[in-house]
């Protein structure tokens, strides 16, 4: 048996450029491999990898396995199954990361469950115990209401990694690595899944995880009209977008893709307002990283109240339009 | 096609909805303890995966049958599963169950579908409430060697097909596959009904049927912690600093326009 060594990141793709949470891997690999003076490979897998490969050699990775295939147009996980399987017995890490983004959150269970080793979704910490060299993978649990330390001394130790939680290195174009392309045969008559059709729902406007500020109501918002109007001018004085907790998402008030928290998207903006969210623990998974978390909420006992720094105790109504027009004065002068 | 058979995947779990103050680690146990006044839930998205499971009997028939792994299940908290509509309820409880992983659970999980037998759909919660893992249902796939589709919003059977709507980013979309299959449901597919006189009154009178691992042919290496393969080593709660400034006014709107004049004094904006 050959021994497992170094660290393998299974990377995403957006538009033939690394996503931003493969960078975030390739920081944190590139600190685990370090302290574990192995190397840091990253697997990037789709019909075309377009410049991406030297992205990742330029964020920290030793070795890119580049795979082009047709059959992962698509992103199938029966198929990027089929190539994480392959590149972990080719290159025999002794830990493969991936983001827990949709995509990794599909694919990483498949792939340990076919290795029959470990798996720790939604990391936020990770560390090598200086005398096992295992992977100390810290996630939260119970919604965030504590942490756990797993282990696991089955390898390859695998691990998804919460957006956000790592930070990337500089990109440096004189670093230096290997492109490998290469070639997995994908059996395409195992993907039993068939893509009848894909259907958008446009958000306009800044873009969530990139907003400088998010405006975000909750089921105390009461209804869809408040999002475009009230939420939208205080978003707007902001230059921010309009974001939202599970509730509101649940009922059709707003698109599922503006459902913030431990099960939708992870933000980090300098300025989050929570406005008619009661401050579960699921929810503040997804903005504890803001900067500067302002909440108004009409109960004096909610629990927001304990996450935020600037709070009003009020309805939202009243508050919001005069906080939006003193400010529009402010920003103004 | 004849009968559809579902298996749906429930889990008792503290109330994952109580006060977050009220989550304590007891660090000498390594496990997370909650005043007796908050009583257990069957978990939120195994809910709503039973859900799926009730809209397709309403509408083409068949047989849902509940599936639970725990150890002294609350029978009032289970059995909700029969009152809202499900026909069978199976539980697998023993102290050799106990602090199972997602490896552990997938696997004892997997082995009594095999024994029950006959399935055509098997529904998860697409996370457990508690440990928040998000790995069961496609483990159980990968097991039984047969497809999974996560983060179903509506999930619909159509000559021996199911057609699902999966959340992707930005959207959803409209995936085919064919039977057996396991499906995991995310929230939006909507709320467990809730249980009407006479489904509570049938379900006080049906008993469970209880496996243990014996009964599945597992022997105790195979579950429960000696099952598992990840360690939990450690249980903690981080340490939060936050202080609030509340902001106040003679009105809300007074108040609000306050926050705006402190958010600049702070230099915040
Ligand atoms: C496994 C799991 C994952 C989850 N993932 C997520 C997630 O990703 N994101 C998420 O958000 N939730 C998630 N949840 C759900 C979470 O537990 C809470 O149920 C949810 O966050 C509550 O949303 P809320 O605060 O909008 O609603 P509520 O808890 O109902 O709070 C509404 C608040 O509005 C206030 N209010 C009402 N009217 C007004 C008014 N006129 N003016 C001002 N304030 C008002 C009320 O005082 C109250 O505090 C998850 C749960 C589980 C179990």
């Amino acid at each position: 048996m050959t021994e497992n060594k170094g660290v393998l990141i299974y990377g995403e793709l957006v538009s033939g450029r690394l996503s931003s949470t493969t960078t975030e891997l390739l920081g944190c690999g590139r600190r685990l491999a370090d302290q574990l003076k192995e190397d840091l490979c990253c697997v990037l897998a789709s019909d075309a990898v377009g410049e991406a490969p030297g992205q990742a050699i330029a964020f920290g990775a030793d070795r890119v396995y580049a795979v082009e295939d047709s059959a992962l147009k698509e992103d199938q996980a029966d198929a990027h199954v089929q190539v994480a399987e392959k590149m972990a017995s080719e290159a025999s890490p002794r830990i493969i990361l991936m983001g827990q983004t949709p995509t990794g959150r599909d694919l990483a269970p498949r792939l340990a469950f076919r290795l029959k080793t470990g798996l720790s979704t939604d990391c936020i910490d990770l560390a090598i115990d200086p005398e096992t060299k295992l992977l100390q993978q810290t996630k939260p649990v119970y919604g965030g209401n504590a942490h756990a330390l797993f282990t696991c001394d089955i390898m390859p130790q695998i691990v998804t990694v919460r957006a956000k939680a790592m930070t990337p290195l500089e990109g440096d174009d004189s670093r230096e690595g290997d492109v490998i392309p290469t070639t997995v045969d994908i059996d395409t008559s195992v993907i039993r899944v068939r893509i009848v059709e894909k259907i958008k729902e446009e958000v306009t406007g800044v873009k969530l995880e990139d907003a400088p500020a998010i405006v975000s109501g909750g089921r105390g918002i009461g209804g869809p009209e408040p999002f475009k109007t009230t939420l939208k001018e205080l978003a707007d004085v902001l230059h921010g977008a309009v974001g939202a907790s599970r509730p509101p998402a649940d009922n059709g008030w707003v698109p599922e893709a503006m459902h913030i928290g431990l099960t939708g998207k992870i933000v980090a903006p300098d300025i989050y307002v929570s406005v008619a969210i009661s401050g579960a623990s699921q929810h503040i998974a997804g903005c504890s990283g803001s900067k500067t978390m302002i909440a108004v909420n009409k109960d004096p006992d909610a629990n927001i109240f304990r996450e935020a720094s600037f709070g009003v105790v009020g309805r939202y109504e009243e508050v919001l339009p005069a906080l939006t027009k003193k400010l529009n004065e402010l920003l103004a002068g | 096609m004849s009968e559809i058979n579902m298996i749906v995947c429930c889990k008792q779990v503290p109330d994952p909805e109580a006060p977050p103050s009220a989550f304590k680690v007891d660090t000498a146990a390594n496990s997370v303890t909650l005043p007796p006044d908050i009583k257990p839930v069957i978990g939120q998205y195994d809910e709503f995966a039973l859900e799926a499971a009730l809209r397709i009997k309403d509408k083409a028939g068949g047989k849902v049958t509940v599936l639970s792994l725990g150890n002294k299940l609350v029978r009032d908290v289970i059995k909700k599963a029969l009152a809202v509509g499900g026909d069978e309820l199976v539980l697998l409880e023993d102290d050799a169950f106990e602090q199972s992983d997602s490896w552990s659970t997938a696997y004892a999980l997997a082995t009594a579908i095999e024994k029950i037998g006959t399935y055509d759909l098997i529904l998860c919660g697409r996370q457990s409430s508690d440990w928040d893992a998000g790995q069961v249902g496609t483990g159980i796939a990968q097991l039984l060697g047969v497809p999974a589709v996560t983060l179903a919003r509506k999930v619909e059977i159509d000559s021996g097909k199911a057609i699902i709507e999966q959340v992707i980013p930005d959207g959803y979309q409209v995936v085919e596959v064919g039977l057996p299959a396991v499906v995991t449901v995310t929230s939006e597919l909507g709320n467990l009904r809730y249980a009407v006189l006479r489904g509570i009154m049938a379900a006080a009178k049906k008993q469970p049927t209880v496996w243990k691992p014996s009964d599945l042919g597992l022997d105790s290496s195979q579950v429960g912690a000696a099952g598992r393969h990840t360690k939990l080593v450690r249980l903690f709660q981080p340490v939060k600093e936050a202080k609030c400034e509340i902001v106040e006014g003679d009105s809300a709107a007074e108040a609000g326009a306050n926050l705006a004049l402190r958010l600049r004094q702070a230099k915040i904006l």
